[in-house]
């Protein structure tokens, strides 16, 4: 077992003939993910690499794959639409890679997701999903640094994700999934969703979650791991360095008003049991050392 | 996407939000003149920089003649205002702006902006106005009202009334806030605002509601459908290598140090910085090039670290995803060559096609020190400046 993603999950790409989506449906059949189908508005019927079919519309893609799973690629104006479309056409799990979606069109397509129970987003702006042990990945991580095993990954950043993946697998540890939520201001789902996800999965032993500075997600999963959390869980906090009221790349990114610091957050995961990294070369090692210390106290 | 006050105020006169009758002015004649055509008794000269605080930092004085509004504007232009958002260098006031004096009431607090924790766009409303909002948030969050936006219905006329109750206002003012909610959601939608905030909001001793400040900001991944807007962005208030960034797509913030940073990714970005920071060095930039940069953009991104004079010695830390370390390698190789590179630099290359990327490196012919994770690489750079 795993989260999210299994060796039962079959994916479509939406946006597989633009130069992102080509590229990384490339690299996702090359892994192993099950990737059954395309979806690019007027290149119906055409295939991907002579072995990929290309739909005009995720319905018709799904009344012919069977994808339960879609990956977003769409560019940025087009993108919001496509995740309802997505959810619309009755694919469980959404997977936005896409970066740059105006605000406003995530507020109205996360609304428009309340609406579909049992629809889960990923994203957007986030690297995506991977379950080596499944050979499945879905998203842009390179493949090759992850190896099948128990540690839970989640992160809100992309290229600190794959960091943290390649310090466990250099000490041997493999990952059960590895989850990155984004760094967008709206997104599908947060630190305490996947936390709970992992905390009910067999096969995770200890997560590590790696947060930034901007927003509460941090402050809401320190809360929920005090309360509820049964595995030994590091953390790390990324923008210790950063001034206030400068954007730090992701539009989530960024301390106003005094609040969303990187101490606040250190703080509030500290006292809800998470074993910190104080740099982020030592996040594989401060996950060993969350394993020797065991679960938080409270709910050991 | 910042704008000043007198834009924001523009924008909110288009859609009906009331503010006080004002004229920009550029020069202390024109100032004079402005002050002259408003004919009230009092006006108010405000210094125009894209920073808030500017009442506490002189930036906003009472003149009660058109000679005093003169002298006032002759003393900001050209200054360097200090303000609790600016930094300790201040910002340098080019413009300034003239506005009628009204008789005010009333003073309140008016905000909206996302809430992350709901995914909605919120309105903030204190009775608190005209002070720091934060400080008002932090020790007294209860005099904060909350009215959370339904997206699929929008601002409704009785959240505009809870929040006017609410702030205690009572009459016919209370449906001129109403009104003023409206407008102002409506606004901040069509636009794309990512946040406009109104401290102080006035009620006037004759009941009416006006916006005596606007902040408005704007949503940088919307401006794409608001090419109208892009009027109103103000290069002489930014950091010029951050707008010669923006050119190339880069997400560049200058900082203190001197240890040039070419980072890709926001957090592994800030993860460098803070690395650098531990080990004992100072970061001179934030510098993300993003996912799937080019040649071209890694070259762009090298030049403008190396434009800034503190810088010493170079770090560049990519962890391949999207970019391909091979063609990271090749920019980095061009870019070096072109600029001559006179420091040192240290590079740490992971990810997808890692070792094409060493090679070109190590075949480049150039005094590159790699490294191989993101300690060694911060404390080689650091060991560098010596």
């Amino acid at each position: 077992m795993s989260i999210l993603v299994n060796e039962n999950t079959k994916v479509l790409c939406q946006g597989i003939t633009g130069s992102a989506g080509s590229f990384h449906s490339k690299q996702m059949l090359e892994y192993g993910t099950k990737l059954v189908g395309g979806v690019t508005p007027g290149k119906g019927g055409t295939d991907f690499e002579g072995k990929v079919p290309v739909f005009n519309s995720v319905a018709d893609a799904v009344k012919q794959t069977g994808a339960n799973t879609s990956v977003v690629f769409v560019p940025p104006p087009f993108a919001a639409d496509s995740i309802m479309e997505a959810a619309d056409a009755g694919i469980s799990l959404i997977i936005a890679i896409t970066e740059g979606i105006p605000v406003n069109d995530m507020i109205k397509a996360k609304r428009y997701l309340q609406g579909k129970p049992g629809v889960r987003l990923i994203g957007p702006n986030c690297p995506g999903v991977i379950t080596p042990g499944a050979k499945c990945k879905i998203g842009i991580m390179p493949g090759h640094i992850h190896k099948p095993g128990r540690i839970g990954v989640v992160s809100r950043s992309g290229t600190l994700t794959y960091e943290a993946v390649y310090q466990l697998t250099q000490l041997g540890l493999g990952q059960s999934t590895a989850v990155g939520i984004g760094g967008d201001p709206v997104n599908g789902t947060d630190f305490v969703d996947v936390l709970k996800l992992f905390n009910a999965d067999p096969e995770t032993d200890a997560v590590i979650m790696i947060g930034e500075i901007g927003g509460d997600a941090e402050e809401r999963g320190a809360e929920y791991v005090a309360r509820e959390f049964t595995k030994p869980i590091a953390g790390f906090i990324a923008g210790q360095s950063a001034p206030p009221g400068k954007r730090m790349g992701h539009a989530g990114a960024i301390i106003s008003g005094g609040k969303g610091t990187a101490s606040e957050k250190i703080k509030a995961m500290e006292a809800a049991g998470f074993v910190m990294a104080a740099s982020p070369a030592e996040l594989g090692t401060t996950l060993q050392e969350a394993v020797k210390r065991g679960a938080p106290k409270k709910n050991r | 996407m910042k704008i000043h006050e007198y834009q924001g105020k523009e924008i909110f006169r288009k859609y009906g939000v009331p503010t006080p009758r004002g004229i920009l002015a550029l020069s202390p004649k024109e100032a004079e003149a402005a002050a002259k055509e408003l004919g009230t008794p009092v006006v108010v000269v405000k210094a125009q920089i894209h920073a808030g605080g500017r009442g506490k930092g002189g930036g906003v004085k009472l003149a009660k003649s058109p000679a005093e509004a003169k002298d006032l504007a002759q003393q900001m232009l050209g200054m360097k205002l200090k303000t609790i958002q600016t930094g300790p260098e201040g910002q340098t006031v080019h413009k300034v702006y003239i506005e009628e004096g009204l008789a005010i009431g009333q003073e309140l607090y008016l905000g909206v902006t996302l809430d992350r924790a709901t995914s909605r766009v919120t309105f903030m409303a204190s009775r608190e106005g005209g002070v720091e909002i934060e400080e008002v948030a932090a020790h007294s969050p209860e005099k904060i009202l909350r009215e959370s936006v339904d997206p699929a219905v929008g601002f409704q006329d009785f959240q505009g009334r809870k929040l006017a109750f609410g702030l205690g206002l009572t009459g016919p003012t209370v449906n001129k806030f109403v009104q003023f909610c409206s407008s102002l959601y409506k606004m901040y939608m069509e636009t794309d605002s990512s946040l406009v905030e109104i401290n102080p909001l006035v009620i006037l001793k004759d009941g009416g509601v006006v916006a005596l400040d606007a902040k408005v900001n704007f949503d940088e991944n919307a401006l794409y459908r608001h090419k109208d807007l892009l009027e109103y962005r103000d290069i002489a208030e930014e950091e010029p290598r951050e707008t010669q960034a923006k050119e190339w797509d880069l997400a560049y913030i200058a900082l203190e140090g001197n240890i040039g940073c070419m980072v890709n990714g926001a957090g592994l970005a800030m993860a460098t910085m803070d690395t650098i920071k531990l080990v004992g060095g100072q970061p001179a930039n934030f510098l993300d090039v993003g996912g799937g940069a080019s040649k071209e953009k890694v070259t762009a991104a090298f030049k403008l670290i190396l434009a800034d004079p503190a810088v010493k010695a170079v770090l560049v830390n990519i962890f391949g995803g999207i970019m391909k370390c091979d063609v990271i390698a090749e920019g980095i190789i061009a870019a070096a060559k072109e600029v001559q590179l006179k420091v040192p630099l240290v590079v740490r290359l992971e990810g997808t096609n890692v070792e094409k990327g060493k090679e070109l490196l190590r075949n480049s012919g150039l005094a590159i020190t790699p490294a191989d994770n993101l300690r060694q690489a911060a404390e080689k750079a650091v060991a560098a400046l010596k």
